[in-house]
């Protein structure tokens, strides 16, 4: 079975239609590309899987069960975490608060409980350190750099160990050095702990390094997938990125 | 281990020592009516701020509206005490957790409704509560006793001594508050309104469960805020729509919050320190022409465009900038001295 199976998804916004009749699959382990031209429905995509929109029609499966009225910190719990295309991190707690968010607790304890213990820290710190954010644990998120607050979304969703991460332009607006560093870390969450992951990303050389299937998106439909040598050929593609 | 251990205790030090002098403040530093009264008002504002700040410090949703949590209080105090037949005196003052209650039940349902709405909106619907519920007040005369209001029960308290069980009452409040505002800023719960603060879809889409938080932060603050309004009729004797149910005191618990530092256990004690006393004189000065509240409104607007992050945040701001220049300077110190010695055992080296 499939880990994230998106079926015939559809959604218009007004008179747009945003998805129509979108399919993707997600296989568990591997690293899945979805790219497209802008306005393609990438984001919105990812929006209907994450629970912060309504689809129209379709389904959307987490190991077969439909997770398509699922509200955000429900699908957060059953396990997919995901990054925003402008990045959002906290920017008035620290990088070490920012890091404790997404820690789970029983439900009374939610409420009760100090914001840390220690094993969440201890958690936390080797998770900075795994970034390289270490040295920056008690200074505010809002005063890192671009480059180290995408780094800082990624590591506070490890916090919560999600089995299928979601990353929207993770390469983007990012210097070359730590487009290669993101692609260490996700090649090595992948092989090491062996987190899924799905990635939107215009940046063909990061896409076709990084990921075993891609998947291509166009005005809200998928018209191509397979391996980023068999898309790189597909016709459909070439059409769809050059406005044949 | 000495050194470590002393700067360990440093801060609760200090604490005994601000309990201690707010303890003694009304006998032995300023043994003086005029003093005492304006200290009561000042605990009892920043009770209703360290309350109003576990709501709208930490989640950043600016009520303009707390004053109806403040009328429920108050009411229900005075109601209570009317209809039992409690004479005046220390009994009361029992009420004062039911008054509490009752504006944390009301809070459910207003928190309900207004928490569906952000920002702007939501700051509109929180000042539509104050208008409809005195406008209510004021017509439900078999309830509320129309304009005239309620009556509170009469103290039997005298010139000297009159300020004082108000003091002692109002500052132990003030210490519960400050205690469960302090606890939620370092619970997982508070960690969560605070993300809310900064990016509410974004922490909902970490797991926290956003609604909840922020009516449980509503109610909480409520229940503060509530009790403050009941001690407030309580010394003042009664409680009528417009003292209930007054914008003026939105703003004012606005200003205090604003002024202290939003967000910050410290912040709002510091706000109504400053604000309080102000407030008085200024109703003292120009109360007759009404002047004071346009002095008010202009102090508002000059705290948020002067100093929108607040006193406390600030300092800390400015405490963090001077240290962590210090321990620049030191180390660039350590590393001279470092790169001198090198030099220096060389020569010795040359002498031996």
């Amino acid at each position: 079975m499939s880990l994230l199976e998106v079926q015939a998804v559809s959604k218009a916004f007004g008179g747009i239609q945003a998805l129509s009749n979108c399919s993707i699959t997600v296989e568990q382990g591997t690293i899945t590309g979805l790219i497209g031209p802008n306005g393609s429905g990438k984001t919105t995509l990812f929006n209907v899987i994450t629970g912060y929109e309504k689809v129209d029609a379709g389904t959307v499966r987490l190991h077969g069960q439909s997770i398509i009225n699922a509200t955000p910190d429900k699908v957060f719990s059953l396990g997919i975490g995901r990054t925003f295309q402008l990045t959002r991190v906290f920017p008035r707690l620290t990088v070490l608060e920012n890091m404790h968010i997404a820690a789970r607790r029983e439900r009374m304890k939610a409420l009760f409980s100090r914001w840390s213990s220690t094993l969440e820290q201890q958690q936390a710190l080797e998770l900075l350190d795994f970034v390289k954010l270490f040295p920056y644990k008690d200074a505010p998120a809002g005063n890192l750099s671009y480059g180290q607050k995408k780094l800082l979304e990624f590591a506070l969703i490890l916090v919560a160990q999600p089995q299928l991460i979601l990353l929207d332009e993770p390469a983007g607006g990012v210097n070359p050095t730590m487009v290669n560093q993101l692609a260490d870390l996700i090649g090595t969450l992948n092989e090491q702990k062996n987190i899924t992951f799905l990635v939107v990303e215009h940046n063909m050389e990061f896409v076709m390094g990084l990921c075993d299937t891609v998947n291509v998106l166009h005005r809200g439909s998928t018209i191509a997938e397979g391996t980023p040598a068999m898309v790189r050929k597909n016709p459909a593609v070439l059409d769809a990125y050059l406005g044949a | 281990m000495k050194p470590a251990l002393l700067s360990q205790l440093r801060r609760p030090l200090a604490l005994v020592a601000l309990v201690v002098f707010v303890g003694i403040f009304p006998v032995v530093i300023a043994p003086n009516d005029t003093y005492n009264t304006i200290a009561v008002f000042t605990l009892i504002g920043a009770i209703a701020v360290v309350g109003w700040n576990i709501f709208s410090g930490y989640t950043g949703y600016i009520s303009l509206g707390h004053s109806v949590f403040y009328g429920f209080g108050a009411y229900t105090f005075g109601l209570a005490s009317l209809h039992w037949h409690i004479p005046g005196g220390w009994e009361p003052f029992l009420f004062l957790p039911l008054a509490g209650l009752v504006a944390g039940a009301f809070a459910f349902p207003l928190g309900w409704i207004a928490l569906r709405t952000r920002r702007h909106t939501f700051i509109v619907i929180s000042i539509a509560w104050v208008f409809i519920f005195q406008l209510l007040a004021y017509n439900m005369r078999g309830i509320t006793g129309g304009s005239s209001g309620v009556l509170m029960p009469l103290t039997p308290w005298v010139a000297p001594y009159a300020n004082l069980p108000f003091y002692y009452i109002a500052f132990a409040m003030l210490l519960v508050a400050v205690f469960v505002s302090w606890w939620i800023r370092h619970s997982k719960f508070g960690l969560g309104l605070l993300a809310i603060r900064d990016d509410e879809d974004r922490a909902l889409g970490l797991g926290v469960k956003t609604a909840s938080f922020k009516l449980t932060a509503y109610v909480l603050s409520a229940f503060f805020v509530g009790m403050a309004g009941a001690i407030f009729s309580y010394y003042i004797g009664s409680v009528y729509p417009e003292l209930g149910f007054n914008p003026a005191v939105d703003i004012t618990i606005a200003i205090m919050g604003f002024l202290g530092g939003l967000g910050t256990v410290a912040g709002p004690l510091v706000g109504a320190l400053f604000v309080t006393p102000f407030q008085q004189w200024l109703g003292l000065q120009f109360g007759g022409q009404g002047l004071d509240l346009v002095i008010y409104g202009a102090l508002f607007l000059a705290i948020l465009l002067l100093l929108p992050r607040g006193i406390v945040p600030s300092l800390q701001d400015w405490w963090r900038t001077w240290r962590t220049a210090r321990q620049a300077r030191l180390a660039d110190r350590a590393r001279a001295a470092r790169q001198e010695q090198p030099a220096v055992l060389a020569e010795r080296r040359g002498d031996g």
